[in-house]
């Protein structure tokens, strides 16, 4: 009890009782042992020599990678440019596939909510629990190693996110402007086309922005297992240890990055 | 012009929104309707073009019976009844002449209508009304730049180039200042003798629908407890739609204004 009454009639108020006082000490006292014996497990599992040794080994490894080997640059281009292509090719096909699933999805505009909304869903959950370097590895399998098999790879990762985000804006539309247009008359596609599109546009174009950000940084690993883009020449200096030429390529994905997301900055800055 | 037989709603949850309603609106008629909040009046009107489906009951609209029709027909005979809302309903990041011209949704096709290329008449008809409101150089802006009784009239104009018979108008002063509130029900009243146009008016302020109507329903618990002219809003009828109240300050700024 929180609140306890005194003889003399003074009524004292506790933030808990003292019952609820000991549990609260008793699970810190139980959390805190287990943190203490996981520690202790991990130190015992670890070959503490390695770590020790950590400084000095990543301190080589700058020496070696400085200064970035910059001729390589020449070979770097084209692969960039393929980056740069899956990912927006993938973004664009992703979005294609993406608007009539999300429409499918949303409860206020899908078809049948009993038959067709559950294999909307299941389309969005499936597509977007699969990381992409997976779906790249069985694309491959699928149509051979190469830049098709990653700009796929992308589209199908991208459905489900961008058809999740859009459904969600769907669903949030204010339904007396469709209501409406439903009263002029229009048929079922122009209230879709008067009463939801401009509704959703900001979020249509916001997500897709945000897709493409995202494409840029998922397709430079997608090389690594074969899929096209800059990757395949970061496994190929990796395995080599060619430190000069991994520096080089750790540069130019920053810098695509750092454009990538400059651009959807000022995209989004100019819808919203 | 408008005839609704019986016309009954009880929702899923079991709420009779509307109990066996007979009305009868004749041609250029304007009416206004009165009631508590939850009486059945924004259901009324929703049953009439189907925005709610009515549950039993016949709602005859001319010589057509509308609960009977099925979608294609619906939407043809929804042409003919121009809607104004409560809080405009614009589509808010559409120009206003786009808004305009989404009235003639049901006269064009669904590609023309996405090229929003429509008939050289229709785009006439919109520029006319826009300058009959006095919103003619309002026409390329935003829905959203207006201020709400500007709203209010591309709404209006909406509803008008349908060319309808018939307009349904739910709460059309209920987010506008008392100034505003007045304006915009005699633009409604002017345009409903212009055109002889009969209007179902929902409305919560009792003095201002006396001041311009021709007829005065009263809706208590989805049935009509009064049918009759402005003048015969007595304190005691306004006790039988509303309940309890003393009502002569109501009345009495009615006098005033017909004074």
């Amino acid at each position: 009890m929180p609140v306890t009454d005194l003889s003399d009639g003074t009524r004292i108020w506790q933030r808990r009782s003292q019952r609820e006082a000991l549990t609260h000490w008793a699970i810190w006292l139980v959390g805190v042992a287990i943190f203490v014996w996981c520690w202790n497990w991990i130190s015992d599992q670890t070959t503490w020599p390695f770590v020790w040794d950590a400084p000095r080994i990543a301190g080589d490894i700058l020496t070696r990678a400085t200064p970035p080997r910059w001729s390589y640059m020449e070979q770097l281009w084209w692969p960039i440019w393929d980056t740069i292509n899956i990912a927006t090719l993938g973004t664009l096909i992703a979005l294609v596939m993406a608007v009539p699933v999300a429409f499918m999805a949303a409860r206020n505009t899908t078809p049948s909510a009993l038959f067709v909304r559950p294999i909307a869903l299941l389309i969005i959950v499936s597509t977007r629990s699969i990381n992409s370097l997976i779906w790249a590895l069985l694309l491959i399998a699928i149509i051979g190693p190469g830049v098709f098999a990653g700009i796929i790879a992308i589209a199908i990762r991208s459905i489900g996110f961008c058809a999740k985000l859009l459904y969600e804006a769907i669903e949030e539309i204010d339904r007396t402007q469709v209501e409406a247009i439903t009263a002029t008359g229009a048929s079922r596609w122009q209230v879709m086309a008067y009463g939801i599109v401009p509704q959703i546009l900001p979020a249509f174009a916001g997500i897709s922005v945000f897709r493409w950000d995202i494409n840029i940084r998922e397709s430079t690993v997608l090389g690594l297992v074969g899929a096209g883009g800059i990757g395949l020449q970061l496994s190929g200096s990796l395995n080599t240890l060619a430190w000069p030429q991994v520096s080089l390529i750790l540069l130019v994905i920053l810098v695509a990055v750092v454009i990538s997301e400059w651009v959807s900055a000022k995209v989004r800055g100019a819808i919203i | 012009m408008l005839r609704l037989e019986k016309l009954t709603k009880t929702y899923k949850t079991g709420d009779q929104a509307l109990k066996a309603v007979d009305l009868d609106v004749p041609k250029g008629q304007v009416l206004a309707l009165i009631g508590p909040s939850g009486a059945g009046k924004s259901t009324l009107i929703r049953c009439i073009n189907r925005l709610v489906e009515p549950t039993s009951g016949k709602v005859w609209l001319g010589e057509t019976e509308l609960t009977g029709l099925g979608s294609g027909a619906l939407r043809r005979e929804r042409r003919r009844m121009g809607m104004i809302f409560q809080e405009y309903a614009l589509v808010e990041r559409l120009t206003v002449m786009e808004n305009v011209l989404s009235g003639r949704l049901g006269y064009v096709g669904f590609w023309r209508s996405l090229a929003r290329r429509f008939p050289q008449s229709d785009v006439d008809e919109a520029f006319r009304l826009l300058d009959r409101v006095g919103l003619l150089q309002m026409a390329d802006k935003r829905a959203d730049e207006l201020s709400g009784g500007q709203r209010q009239r591309v709404g209006i104009c909406r509803a008008l180039i349908q060319n309808p018979a018939l307009l349904l108008v739910d709460e059309p002063t209920a987010s506008l200042d008392p100034k505003t509130s007045r304006q915009i029900m005699r633009l409604i009243c002017e345009l409903c003798a212009e055109r002889d146009l009969a209007a179902i008016i929902n409305i919560h302020d009792v003095a201002l629908a006396q001041m311009f109507v021709q007829r005065v329903i009263g809706l208590r618990f989805g049935a009509v407890e009064f049918d009759g002219p402005p003048e015969a809003l007595t304190p005691d009828v306004l006790t039988t739609i509303y309940g309890e109240e003393d009502w002569h300050a109501t009345i009495k700024k009615d006098d005033e204004a017909v004074a």
